[in-house]
């Protein structure tokens, strides 16, 4: 199949390719990238272990071509770390909260938190609740996801305070 | 050595060891996004293989044309029946005794059944060809509901078996009869019914559900035709059974196959068996003599990858008018599907539903089980519980409540009534099974008055009231469950899967600085035994958690084990580690003895290292000792510091627990919110707390999803109604109760460190809470029983069968 070329910036670096017009999103940053933190895990829009930051938006990237990523600014699960390899507070309190268990939702499911405590970033359990209801977890019925990100929000509360003061 | 100063308290923590809530290790991976699961493997030259599936639920094949599918450009290869057959893998043996069709030939036996495996050098080319592949087929009446399956005029389904009246289990009665099964005492429990004061019969249906994982199933084979080498990385649950099942399959010998299994996103028994899709993978790199990757869509996932349940349970209880129960007797019609591929073990048809006197103590019972086909996918797995005993824990529990309902005995207080006692442990059970230890009492009374129940049952009669004044058109209904488990299959005397013993086994090496490598025959889904066992390591051993590494699902390293299914990685590989770790600390002891110039008789195992009894000044640490195995053993000792154990359970564990469920109906609607959920849990020794509470809440939401709306349905046809995410209901964090979790600690009295297993006791207990809370909450009006799932639709519908709409 003819391929398109199509160039964007992916966790900050430039990326040229050639894609196919159907290849998907998630195959090209899984399968032509090599960045293997997103998931699959439904490929119908529905669990949102491939959501992926395209934008300043949170994207399953199972339902989105390549091509229409051309010119776009997207993050991953391996775009989240400060590049001197420090975690994220989302990242830490993951882990501090025990808020995965396989972690075949936990890219995703950070990825969709991330952007959500940009959008807000002080959300009280039940907007924690509806921020993440695109991304499902098999493995360890949300609690501790919810308990995670409103650590992670009080810490980088805490941490834009301290920057401020 | 320890700092001066340390205090005991300061060097176990130090261990992190049994007890406290260490934080994963895998975590760090995960969160980083550095997983490594079978679809992120990538092998030089990999093709990638995709099925054409059946449409039609029961059909002849009449031809089967690939050449359209091989014509395009790409395709490398087009498996069907025929190219298997020369191979003798055109069926395979499954786990219950039957074979399974790996791709079909002659007939197609349920919707979505793999016809034609179609190798290309890209996933889109491969799902392109495999809808090129052209099947004629002639249409066959399907047959969907199992009570007909054993009508006379019932389509015959299995035609390549139709002929065989002796089947794995004993006698088969019809054409699409598999197995009766039958445990206990018949004539004893009739006379308890002629002779009981009152008797309660319900059928109970425990509808078909899936497992589904967040990853699917999925492998990459790759056969070295050189070396005659096979290595597949798979989503197994059980790599060492994969491999032995292999070896007898392929001809391979088993040395020279490598089964490995790497991260697993979930498995819920869900990876257990062996699928057509992984022999396929395996067939098509030795014929391409390339790698070959499968990976199932979730689709194909809920349409044909291992189904759970599907079990329609009559259940009778016999009693005194006083509630004492006197006698039980259930048949159970469990619909398997077009094969019987169950995942149970082999001697086991219908695993272990014998538990079904719950935690009663019913003098006598008696069980039957009838297993039929039907045109519907194979399968019968454990899902998130033991071998059927999920099935078994909702038809007592629901059972009990409808006893309680009749004689107007509040479930709680009939449960107490019949509780077994402490004191009668280790209990022999009219099924045959002997309970290790329970205290059922206490823990239900701590979890009543954990909730206030008394207090609820007011504020529901008040309810009751104001719903009759109809001031309010919200009911309140409150679940009552308690659970007994049987898990941790299990002794050799009773458990073997095709053959092989149900041990499990570790291989702990401790090296010169005293770090140490740790290797399970078992294989971790999300559980995080890389965690775990590294605190019963540091425990035993007195070596820090953080200085031992954990490592399973290589079948070339680690030890041969049976797998992670049924909560038996605690009661057998954790068992095994200890047990390992014991010998260790044994030789261990000898060098410290040595070190210390005294006795060995005189040295004993403090915390982190040895000391001289009564002299705890002159000690050696375990670090020390680790150093000196490897330079100074004392005469007539070899060096080295490492041991192997293979732990052959003397029983099963027992785990319980008391769950309640505090539920708000609205007729009108249908929706049932969950106010509130109450998890006691006793799962012997608590390894670590944080972990076990993770597990509960994962299982309960499991429950809650089985309870409140899944199903795998089908029409009259046999078409899978709704195969995607999109209409098989998985609760998101919206709709998901918040868990309160708690504990009381029983510890098993055979198990090394007294641990009984956990994972799967919030799905065996919760599933019962939510479904007694929804017929509680309609019961005052008259309801006996309502059947699951409970989702908005369907208590509408109860609701309005009862007169409630109008
Ligand atoms: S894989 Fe994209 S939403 Fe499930
Ligand atoms: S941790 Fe397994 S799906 Fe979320």
């Amino acid at each position: 199949m003819a391929k398109t070329a199509i160039s964007l910036t992916v966790n900050g670096e430039k990326v040229e390719a050639l894609v196919e017009p159907r290849t998907l999103l998630i195959h090209f940053l899984r399968e032509q990238l090599s960045l293997t933190g997103a998931h699959i895990g439904c490929e119908t829009s529905h669990c949102g272990a491939c959501t992926v930051d395209m934008d300043g938006q949170s994207v399953k990237s199972c339902t989105v071509f390549a091509v229409q990523a051309d010119g776009a600014d997207l993050r991953t699960i391996e775009g989240l770390a400060a590049p001197d390899g420090t975690l994220h507070a989302l990242q830490n309190a993951f882990r501090e909260w025990h808020g995965l268990q396989c972690g075949f939702c936990t890219p995703g499911m950070i990825m969709r938190a991330w952007r959500l405590l940009q959008e807000n970033p002080h959300p009280s359990e039940a907007e924690i609740r509806f921020g993440i209801a695109g991304n499902l977890c098999r493995c360890t019925g949300y609690q501790n996801i919810v308990h995670a990100i409103s650590a992670a929000a009080a810490t980088l509360a805490g941490a834009s305070k301290e920057a401020a003061e | 050595m320890n700092e001066i100063g340390d205090t005991r308290a300061a060097r176990e923590e130090k261990l992190q060891g049994i007890g406290c809530r260490r934080k994963r290790i895998e975590d760090i991976r995960f969160t980083q996004g550095k997983g490594n699961y079978v679809d992120d493997l990538k092998l030089p030259g990999m093709l990638f293989g995709d099925f054409h599936r059946s449409p039609y639920a029961h059909a002849r094949i009449r031809r089967i044309d690939t050449t359209k599918a091989r014509a395009l450009a790409g395709v490398v290869a087009v498996l069907t029946a025929t190219d298997l057959k020369p191979l003798k893998l055109d069926w395979m043996p499954t786990l219950a005794g039957d074979v399974q069709a790996v791709l079909a030939g002659e007939k197609v036996l349920f919707q979505g059944q793999e016809i034609a495996f179609v190798v290309a050098t890209d996933r889109y080319l491969a799902a392109d060809a495999a809808d090129l592949v052209e099947v004629e087929y002639e249409e066959l009446p399907p047959l969907v509901d199992p009570f007909r399956s054993m009508a006379p005029d019932a389509p015959i389904l299995r035609e390549d078996i139709k002929d065989t009246t002796e089947g794995a289990h004993g006698k088969r009665r019809h054409p699409n009869h598999i197995f009766t099964w039958e445990v206990g005492d018949r004539e004893a429990t009739e006379q308890a019914f002629r002779a009981a004061e009152v008797s309660v019969k319900q059928l109970i249906s425990y509808q078909r559900v899936h497992p589904s994982p967040l990853e699917t199933c999925q492998a990459v084979a790759s056969f070295d035709k050189i070396e005659g080498e096979l290595t597949v990385w798979g989503t197994f649950q059980a790599p060492h059974v994969v491999r032995t099942v292999g070896a007898i399959l392929s001809g391979i010998p088993e040395h020279k196959i490598h089964i490995i299994a790497p991260d697993i996103g979930g498995g819920f028994g869900n990876k257990v068996g062996v699928y057509p899709g992984y022999v396929c993978a395996i067939v098509a790199s030795i014929v391409t003599g390339k790698p070959v990757k499968w990976v199932e869509d979730r689709i194909e996932n809920l349409t044909a990858t291992a189904f759970a349940r599907d079990y329609h349970m009559t259940a009778e209880i016999a009693a005194t008018r006083a509630g004492k129960v006197t006698g039980l007797r259930v048949h159970v019609l469990a619909d398997h599907g077009a094969f019987d591929a169950c995942a149970d073990p082999s001697k086991w048809p219908a695993g272990f539903f014998n538990i079904v006197t719950g935690s009663y103590d019913f003098p006598v019972a008696h069980v039957t089980v009838d297993g039929v086909y039907t045109s519907k996918a194979p399968g019968g797995v454990a899902y998130r519980c033991s071998f059927r005993v999920t099935e078994a824990a909702y038809c007592i529990e629901r059972a009990m409540d409808i006893l309680a309902h009749k004689l107007r005995l509040d479930p709680a207080e009939i449960r107490m009534r019949n509780f077994i006692r402490r004191e009668q442990f280790p209990y022999h059970s009219a099924l045959g099974w002997e309970y290790d230890s329970g205290d059922y009492h206490t823990a239900m009374k701590k979890a009543l008055e954990a909730v206030g129940y008394q207090a609820l049952r007011t504020e529901q009669r008040e309810k009751q009231e104001q719903f009759r004044r109809r001031e309010t058109r919200e009911l309140m209904g409150i679940g009552v469950s308690f659970f007994t488990e049987i898990v941790g299959a299990g002794p050799s005397k009773n458990c073997d899967i095709l053959g092989i013993a149900m041990f499990d086994s570790a291989e702990i090496r401790v090296h010169p600085t005293g770090a140490i490598i740790a290797r399970m025959g078992t294989k971790s889904q999300g559980q995080g035994h890389e965690t775990t066992y590294a605190q019963i390591i540091a425990s035993e051993l007195g070596i820090p958690a953080d200085n031992v590494m954990v490592e399973e699902g290589n079948t070339d390293t680690a030890p041969y084990g049976l797998g992670t299914y049924g909560s038996r990685s605690t009661p057998t590989a954790a068992a095994a580690t200890a047990a390992a770790c014991r010998k260790i600390r044994a030789k261990a002891q000898m060098i410290a003895a040595h070190l210390l110039e005294v006795h060995h008789d005189d040295v004993e195992f403090d915390i982190d290292g040895f000391r001289v009894k009564g002299m705890p000044e002159r000690s050696k640490s375990m670090k020390e000792v680790a150093w000196a195995a490897y330079n100074a053993v004392p005469p007539g000792l070899e060096p080295g510091l490492e041991a192997v154990s293979y732990y052959d359970p003397p029983n099963m564990t027992y785990p319980f627990g008391a769950y309640l469920c505090v539920m708000d109906i609205d007729v009108d609607t249908g929706v049932a919110k969950v106010r509130r959920f109450y998890a006691l849990d006793d799962c012997g020794t608590r390894i670590n707390p944080m972990i076990i509470e993770g597990q509960v809440h994962g299982g309960l939401t499991e429950a809650f999803a089985i309870a409140m709306g899944q199903e795998i349905a089908y029409d009259e046809m046999g078409n899978l109604k709704g195969p995607s995410f999109m209409d098989f209901f998985l609760p998101t964090a919206v709709e998901t109760p918040h868990w309160e979790t708690d504990y009381t600690v029983t510890p098993s009295p055979h198990h090394p460190i007294g641990a009984k297993g956990v994972g799967e006791s919030p799905n065996v207990g919760g599933v019962p809470a939510f479904s007694n809370a929804v017929n509680d909450a309609f019961a005052f009006l008259g309801a006996t029983h309502i059947q699951m799932p409970h989702d908005p639709w369907r208590v509408w519908k109860a609701a309005e069968a009862l007169g409630l709409q109008k």
